[in-house]
């Protein structure tokens, strides 16, 4: 038997939001060994720059419609991925944004930063794209290896290097996991390809190998997206890492993760939906109160807000439980909710300083209305987003995903989820406490003013208010986005 | 039919409120006017609405509808009809007032204050106009937060915890009436193949009865008992008007608590007949508890603005009693009792608030002989605790009496329960006023107090017109209502697999 030896075919569009960021990247590499050598700002712009690049050619690919797939169907464009790709760009642009006048008031700023952010880009951006559970790993560690690093970025912080080291350990335990998983499924259907997975499922159906496959590699993901009980890591690694890798780890990762996570379920591993959706059940109703609970304790801004996004994996994870296009859909429209809000709640804490260092704690920001008016109205909506509160767009997510809870049947999850909303608002609305109802304590936080970062979190605010308002063609869109994964 | 009136009343405070905000903060007296100019216009664009309303038609006018979210059935759909539009005009009168009230006791962040206020104005309105569930829950939700920092940023003492309290007991109660809306939605969607949020739709299907249906209502009921609130749910309350500013407590008793009751009226009895007569001897039983220890315990409070907190408790006690009798003078008994209590109960708070404002203390031990060192606002007092009480002649005596005359056709025993409650209001009210107004002047600062200034009487007087006006010729309001409330007590009949005893 000879090998049947052809070379796949090799179609470039297919990759090109991607490679217009990694190219962007490899330029940002380049630039910073040429002058000026002080400021590196300008290769934030350069960085922007690509972004917006990438982002024009995922609209253009969107306009002229198809799917494609490549490289014997190890990569795929088709709506799904170019709807991650729009979220991952603006969640990518935004931190770019808050970054460019973060890094130089922090001391953090370097030409690698901006190229490692770029390269975490297109490793969430291929992670939407994966038609093979090979390139889920590939993109997955190409985006975890340059989060590792920025987390890492302060390098005199010693809670920097803490976080860099946890998040770097524990992310090379998860990945593990993640190829034991591929590999058990591997052995269990003969093959990586999602379609030929799913069709080896349907016609033998879920053996024991492939069910130990399938657990493993939900570990591994657990990890990533931090569900719980593998959500340990995420406290400490968003409190230690610089506050705009934080936002990107919060929202751009958690995308990625998604992104990868829907397509394998619902495509490759649909003949044994029966199996995992009720261990997500209960992964999802343990997330939502593990996150929340431990959210009312922290007083340390960030360490909240790392609860209080477990929790959000918790609601999104609901939407999986339900399934169809109704759940998925769901899910997609809440990653771009709560990419907008969460890095507007990140963004202006990275704008905010007390005595020289990041002002994180919930005591830091009382009386801020009083000082910063507008800031202080800007966090209390991205709070009250994060809360559910109408007509933001939290609310609308929140909305979508537990009706096609409900209409899936699941009633008591969604009593579960919405009693976690209820107790959730304690903790968001007790920041708007110390801004809106005590008085500043001595030194006060002071604002950087920031052209850049003001941008960004106005970008943000009108995402959440559009978003709110006017969901209707947006949750279109993210509902027209996972039709391919159900054919 | 006018269209665009009612969504020029629902958001004209909120239009305002925006333009307010680009107004520099050291205009302060461009605040204070703008946002009391702009309550003012909102109240006389309201009044065509109840000229022009036909009461003796029960079906939705100055309806409007445009669609939102049409993959979902969700649509821009307001409207009132007899049981909303005396809410909606409620509304519109009290927010000036609160406004005018607040004109010297708020001074730190006007701008804030007055911008909040407006927008709590169209939170309330939005409530009472929604004629979509989803709509509805996008206001009722909506409006939590500006309440929420009236009572936390310009409240008393302990108000963060009176804020916070306020919030959480709102949310959970909302909260599982979220997981309801879905579940009717979605058991309507199934069973009739139309997926709509649309109230008069889905008010029109008729929901099987049983479990299902018992744990909707029951997930409704929650919501809106907490914000009525129904015994055992009220311990928010008191809390909550206590720290709050005057104008809060003016606004959050006039008619926050209303928004509970009209949910019961709008949503339970037509969605869930079945369950609204399995739950209603539970409903009663909470009432009637609610009407005697609210009023029990008034009468030992010391605190003045506590007093008439808790006596709201006993008079939304009466309100539900009389929307759960299920029959024509219970329902609009309980429904003119609700304008009554916002009418009376505001009133009142502003004259506590006015007193608060002179003395700095609610306490009734510091106060006594007040009669002769300002007589108009003793006899204006008077009014307004007479009419709270149920004088007849005056407005509480035309929902309660009401009320009772339904209760009776329900059972002999719950009127002569209820009843107690009225004895025990002019216990609580006479004996108050008896040791505030009659009596020797005890403290020597109260020789020195003013009597009401022309803003006050501004204030007063609108409520006062009212009062006289509900008691004296109450055909006037009733009229706008009956033909709505018969239609809809018809419809729970057609509905509900029992008969009612009417």
């Amino acid at each position: 038997m000879t090998p049947d030896f052809t070379i796949p075919q090799i179609t470039i569009s297919v990759l090109l939001p991607a490679l217009i960021v990694l190219g962007a990247g490899a330029l940002v590499l380049l630039l910073d060994l040429v002058p000026p050598r002080d400021s590196k700002t300008h290769l934030g712009g350069v960085a922007l720059a690509g972004i917006l690049a990438a982002l024009l050619a995922t609209v253009w690919l969107w306009l002229r419609g198809g799917d494609e797939r490549a490289f014997r169907d190890m990569v795929l464009l088709d709506g799904y991925a170019l709807f991650f790709d729009v979220v991952i760009c603006y969640a990518a642009a935004l931190v770019v944004m808050l970054s460019m006048d973060f890094l130089g008031r922090t001391g953090g700023e370097s030409g690698e930063y901006y190229a490692l952010v770029l390269f975490a880009t297109a490793g969430m951006m291929l992670m939407a794209s994966a038609g093979d559970l090979i390139v889920v790993f590939l993109s997955l560690e190409l985006m975890s290896l340059s989060l590792y690093v920025l987390a890492g970025l302060f390098k005199t912080r010693l809670t920097s290097g803490e976080a860099a080291m946890k998040y770097f350990l524990l992310g090379a335990f998860a990945t593990s996991f993640l190829l034991y998983g591929i590999a058990l499924i591997y052995g269990a259907t003969g093959s990586t390809n999602l379609d030929r997975i799913a069709a080896s499922v349907a016609a033998q159906g879920g053996d024991p190998l492939l069910l130990i496959g399938l657990g493993l590699l939900l570990v591994g993901f657990g990890f990533k997206i931090s569900s719980v009980p593998f959500h340990m890591w995420a406290p400490d690694v968003y409190e230690g890492a610089p506050t705009t890798i934080t936002a990107f780890i919060a929202t751009g990762s958690k995308a990625g993760a998604f992104a990868a996570l829907i397509r394998v379920l619902t495509v490759a591993l649909r003949g044994v939906q029966a199996d995992w959706s009720a261990l997500l059940w209960g992964v999802a109703a343990l997330t939502m109160t593990v996150g929340n609970v431990a959210a009312l304790a922290q007083s340390n801004l960030k360490r909240m807000l790392a609860y209080s996004s477990i929790a959000h994996v918790g609601y999104m994870l609901m939407g999986l439980v339900a399934g169809g296009a109704q759940g998925a859909g769901a899910v997609l429209f809440y990653l771009l909710a709560y990419t907008f809000t969460t890095i507007g709640a990140f963004g202006v804490i990275a704008l905010c300083a007390r005595a020289g260092e990041e002002a994180v704690e919930v005591g830091d920001y009382a009386g801020l209305a009083r000082r910063h008016p507008v800031l202080a109205a800007t966090l209390a909506l991205f709070l009250l987003s994060l809360i559910g509160i109408p007509p933001l767009a939290g609310f609308v997510a929140k909305f979508y995903l537990f009706g096609s809870a409900v209409r899936a049947g699941y009633v008591w999850l969604t009593v579960i989820a919405v009693l976690n909303s209820a107790v959730a608002a304690y903790y968001y609305l007790r920041v708007i406490v110390y801004m809106y109802m005590r008085e500043t304590e001595g030194e006060g936080v002071a604002v950087a003013p920031s052209l850049a970062g003001g941008l960004a979190l106005a970008i943000a605010l009108v995402g959440i208010v559009l978003l709110g308002v006017a969901p209707a063609p947006f949750a279109d869109l993210a509902q027209a986005a996972v039709a391919p994964l159900l054919r | 039919m006018t269209p665009g009136l009612l969504s020029a009343v629902t958001f004209l405070p909120a239009l305002g409120a925006l333009a307010l905000v680009l107004v520099p903060r050291r205009l302060d007296v461009v605040h204070r006017a703008g946002a009391l100019a702009v309550a003012l216009l909102t109240f006389l664009t309201s009044i065509p609405l109840w000229i022009r309303f036909d009461g003796a038609r029960a079906d939705f006018q100055f309806e409007e509808v445009a669609r939102w979210m049409p993959s979902l059935g969700v649509s821009y759909h307001v409207g009132v009809d007899g049981i909303s539009l005396l809410l909606v005009l409620l509304t519109t009168l009290l927010t000036p007032i609160a406004l005018a009230s607040a004109w010297r006791a708020i001074e730190d962040r006007t701008k804030e204050f007055v911008v909040t206020m407006l927008l709590l104005e169209t939170g309330m309105l939005g409530v009472f106009v929604s004629l979509d569930l989803f709509l509805f829950f996008v206001f009722w939700e909506a409006m939590l937060i500006p309440m929420y920092l009236v009572i936390g940023v310009w409240g008393g003492a302990s108000r963060i915890y009176a804020a916070m309290k306020f919030v959480l007991y709102t949310m959970v109660g909302s909260a599982l009436m979220l997981v309801a809306i879905l579940a009717f939605y979605y058991q309507h969607g199934a069973a009739t193949g139309v997926y709509t949020f649309d109230v008069p739709t889905l008010a029109r299907w008729v929901l099987p009865s049983g479990l299902g249906q018992n744990l909707m209502f029951l997930a409704f009921a929650l919501a809106f008992a907490i914000k009525v609130p129904l015994f055992p749910f009220h311990t928010w309350l008191p809390d909550a008007h206590v720290e709050a500013p005057t104008a809060g407590s003016v606004i959050l008793a006039g008619v926050l608590l209303k928004m509970g009751t009209y949910g019961f009226l709008r949503f339970c009895l037509p969605f869930f007949p079945d369950a609204t007569l399995h739950f209603a001897p539970l409903v009663f039983a909470l009432a009637v508890i609610g009407i005697v220890y609210g009023a029990l315990v008034s009468t030992v409070q010391p605190d003045l603005k506590k007093l008439v907190a808790y006596s709201s408790v006993s008079h939304l006690g009466f309100v539900m009693l009389g929307l759960f009798t299920l029959n024509q003078q219970g329902l609009v008994g309980g429904l003119i009792q609700m304008i009554n209590h916002g009418l009376s109960t505001g009133a009142l708070f502003l004259m506590v608030g006015m007193i608060y404002e002179r003395r700095h203390t609610r306490l009734i031990a510091e106060f006594g002989g007040l009669w002769k060192v300002i007589p108009a606002f003793s006899a204006l007092f008077l009014v307004v605790v007479l009419s709270s009480l149920g004088l007849p002649g005056l407005n509480g005596f035309v929902g309660e009496f009401l009320i009772l005359v339904g209760a009776f056709q329900v059972s002999g025993w719950l009127a002569a329960a209820a009843t107690t409650g009225i004895i025990f209001a002019a216990v609580y009210l006479l004996w108050m006023y008896q040791r505030v107004v009659f009596g020797e002047i005890t403290r020597e600062e109260n020789r020195r107090l003013t009597d009401l200034c022309p803003r006050e009487w501004a204030v007063l007087a609108p409520l006062l017109v009212f009062i006289v006006w509900i008691g004296v010729y109450p055909a006037a309001f009733t009229g706008k209502t009956e033909a709505t409330i018969a239609a809809l007590l018809a419809q729970v009949e057609s509905k509900a697999s029992v008969a009612l005893t009417r």
